[in-house]
């Protein structure tokens, strides 16, 4: 299928019009995506202004390298989906395909890195209701920075899994040539949910990984 | 208004399928707000029965009918269906649905799957909250307050919270399709200037529904997984804080009230200026309230929690806010007053709803303001004022509203005209009743009868058995459209495209319109409201 066969559906009078519904669609999506993660980062704060002591505590017990490599990780793939619209765009669409299989690598890698930081954590007794083995003052402040730390990463790996998928059905599009130069809305858009996922990481990481951690 | 080519009627979306099958995969949006018609009104009438059980229990001062706790989970229920399960969809879902494409001159909403995706959801929604009464209920309100609802609470709340979860979903992405509808679907002429005011206030609804709801649905999320592992952020016990909850909870909730108020102000427009032949006084005006009210009500939710231990300054800056919103509110009433002034007024039911729900609204407006003012609000804060307030916005206002639309696009929704005389019967006595029920409430409240309790001082009681009578008067006057309106899908008149003469691209096509709205895209060459 492609742009010329791709058939308009009936409440649009054209592919112009269709791709303005679908990304405007997309951009009110990511709007209610922000909000969900509002209202983790709204919690954050304000427990942190609660316990800023055991929130540097917390910090510091996390794998702040990981978290590096998780972040550059991250950042690269977001690199890798945008260039692989260009080349779509350019019509090039070997390295398209390669480009988003390179993508939902970067992906997988993210999301087994974060395993391995859960393990760890599980071993060290830091997973509120699960193993948490903490003890001293801090203890009870540190079990709310965990907690607030497995609502967000969870709920950002929820939507790295989902982008992994996401991405690998456009990948697997793009090599039987559904998109061409005129036609590609679906692989934008999931350019655009790529980016989002990874513009939320850049607020998570310094919040959880670096804020306090050298005080 | 437009120019649309008269063509002999073609087959009306109702003959395309007959079968169960038909309906249940339709992507037309006029089916789909049907779907949504039938799930709104089951659930209406089971709300209105846990409204119904209250109201008994309260015609004596004792506890005698119930349980404290029955009593706790008769108002949860009824506070939950009504809130999430009638009134934040009845008007976007259904008159929504159905019009706006039509009145935008378009085939259908932009994603016609995922708005039948939507419906899918609220009815997963109400299976789950269904499936919450069978099993005992919940009792904490409608409000999920912490830390009863995470830590005490014995009742099924898990249940209750994954049901609004997943319809709050339905809200998201029935708003997402209206906003991209609005925005992309326009017939050509159709300027943002030129658009009907329900399809603005289905716009402001819209917004309001993407971007409140998210908040709402993650808020009882981290509810969920509260209780669940004992782990979390509103816990006290853990060193969490539950006005946070608060905090979130209203963050959604009072925008919600505007979900719930912003689509009947829409439809009162186009009833009032049909029903006195005359263009809307102050259109523009009339856009920016909808929009101010929309923007202005996302930073008031801080007047529910003038006792709850927030800050007094934020407080007293959530009570001015709570005052400015008022005004464009005003500027509506006031704007409805001036088209009437000199119209040709007839007194057909959809009038009368309108009307009533013009008198209606304005009370509970008012009371509205005693309750942003800080001070007085600490008196009346839990009493039956607070619920008599509300019900004057949400009853009197939001149901008057959408049985008003309901009525003025019977003809073009069904084809059929109602018995006009049982309708103004019905909407009189349903004015009557929902005085009679709710201005003693006023009285009790501001006498000091705390609200949620199934016992109260003997001193109260005539009030409450006028309520409780008023309540009956009511139950009559909801359960009369059910049966005229039926009857009328048989043996009412066949109507015209068009029998109130009103403007409007809903009405230049045929009623009930064809699959596709209209046989040729209109074009509109000027505003809306093209009375006199
Ligand atoms: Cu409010």
């Amino acid at each position: 299928m492609s742009a010329r066969t791709h058939p308009v559906p009936e409440q649009f009078d054209d592919p112009v019009q269709q791709r303005e519904a679908a990304t405007l669609g997309m951009w009110a999506f990511l709007a209610t995506e922000v909000l969900f993660f509002g209202v983790l980062f709204a919690g954050y704060t304000l427990c942190r202004v609660m316990f800023p002591e055991a929130f540097a505590e917390g910090s510091r017990h996390t794998d702040m390298l990981l978290g590096t490599i998780e972040t550059a990780v991250l950042l690269t793939s977001s690199c890798a989906v945008a260039l692989s619209v260009r080349e779509v765009q350019l019509g090039g669409r070997r390295a398209a395909t390669a480009m988003l299989a390179l993508t939902a690598a970067l992906g997988i890698a993210f999301l087994v890195m974060h395993g391995f930081e859960y393990y760890a954590e599980y071993r060290e007794g830091l997973i509120p209701a699960i193993r948490y083995t903490q003890q001293g003052v801090y203890a009870r402040g540190m079990e709310i920075f965990y907690c607030l730390y497995y609502f967000i990463t969870l709920f950002h790996s929820l939507h790295v899994t989902v982008g992994v998928l996401l991405l690998g059905v456009m990948a697997w599009r793009t090599w039987h040539r559904a998109f061409d130069q005129d036609y590609h809305t679906p692989l934008e858009l999931t350019a655009l949910y790529w980016h989002l996922v990874d513009i939320v990481w850049i607020f998570v990481y310094p919040l959880i990984y670096l804020v306090g951690r050298s005080g | 208004m437009s120019t649309v080519e008269r063509v002999p009627p073609p087959r009306s979306y109702l003959e395309e399928g007959y079968g169960l099958r038909s309906w249940l995969t339709t992507h037309d949006h006029k089916r789909i707000a049907i779907l949504y018609a039938l799930g709104i009104t089951f659930f209406f009438f089971l709300g209105g029965l846990a409204a119904a059980l209250v109201r008994l229990e309260l015609v004596t001062p004792a506890g005698d009918l119930m349980s404290a706790e029955t009593y706790n989970k008769a108002f949860t229920f009824h506070g939950v269906v009504m809130v999430w399960f009638f009134l934040i969809p009845s008007i976007p879902a259904t008159l929504g649905n159905f019009l706006l494409p039509l009145m935008i001159g378009a085939r259908d909403v932009a994603f016609p799957r995922l708005n039948l995706f939507s419906w899918y959801l609220y009815v997963g929604g109400g299976v789950f909250t269904l499936l919450c009464l069978l099993l005992g209920g919940v009792d904490t309100g409608w409000t999920f307050y912490t830390p009863f609802s995470t830590l005490f609470s014995t009742s099924h709340v898990l249940l209750a919270v994954v049901g609004v979860f997943i319809v709050g979903f339905s809200s998201i992405f029935t708003g997402l399709n209206f906003i991209v509808t609005i925005h992309t679907l326009r017939a050509p002429g159709m300027t943002w200037f030129r658009l009907p005011l329900f399809v603005w206030s289905m716009y402001a609804v819209a917004l309001v529904m993407v971007l409140a709801t998210p908040v709402l649905a993650m808020t009882l999320s981290l509810i969920a997984l509260e209780r669940l592992f004992g782990v979390g952020i509103f816990d006290p016990a853990l060193g969490g804080d539950p006005v946070l909850f608060q905090h979130f909870f209203w963050f959604y909730s009072h925008p919600a009230v505007y979900i719930m108020i912003l689509p009947a102000m829409g439809v009162v427009s186009e009833l009032i200026t049909a029903g006195a032949r005359r263009r809307i006084f102050g259109y523009r005006f009339m856009v920016y309230a909808i929009i101010g009210i929309a923007v202005v009500g996302f930073l008031v939710w801080g007047h529910h929690m003038f006792v709850a231990g927030q800050s007094m300054y934020a407080s007293i800056v959530f009570s001015i806010l709570s005052f400015i919103i008022a005004v464009p509110s005003a500027i509506k009433v006031f704007n409805w007053t001036a088209t009437l002034y000199r119209g040709d007024i007839g007194f057909d039911a959809p009038m009368l709803y309108a009307l009533g729900f013009v008198g209606l609204f304005m009370l509970g407006g008012l009371t509205g303001l005693f309750l942003a003012a800080t001070a007085l609000d600490v008196n009346l804060t839990d009493t039956y004022f607070v619920v008599a307030h509300f019900h004057y916005i949400m009853v009197g206002g939001a149901v008057m509203a959408y049985l008003g639309g309901i009525h003025f696009w019977w003809p073009k929704i069904t084809g059929r005209m109602y018995s006009e005389a049982w309708a103004r019967f019905a909407a009189i006595l349903m004015f009557f009743g929902f005085n009679l029920t709710f201005f003693p409430q006023y009285i009790l409240g501001y006498e000091g009868m705390p609200r949620r309790y199934h016992e109260y001082l003997p001193q109260f009681q005539v009030w409450n058995v006028l309520s409780s009578a008023g309540a009956t008067i009511l139950g009559a006057a909801y359960l009369l459209p059910l049966f005229y309106l039926a009857w009328s899908l048989r043996h009412g008149a066949r109507a015209g495209p068009n029998p109130w003469d009103a403007r409007g691209l809903e009405w230049q096509t045929a009623s009930p319109p064809p699959p596709h709205n209209f046989e040729q895209t209109p074009t509109v060459t000027e505003g809306p409201y093209a009375y006199r």
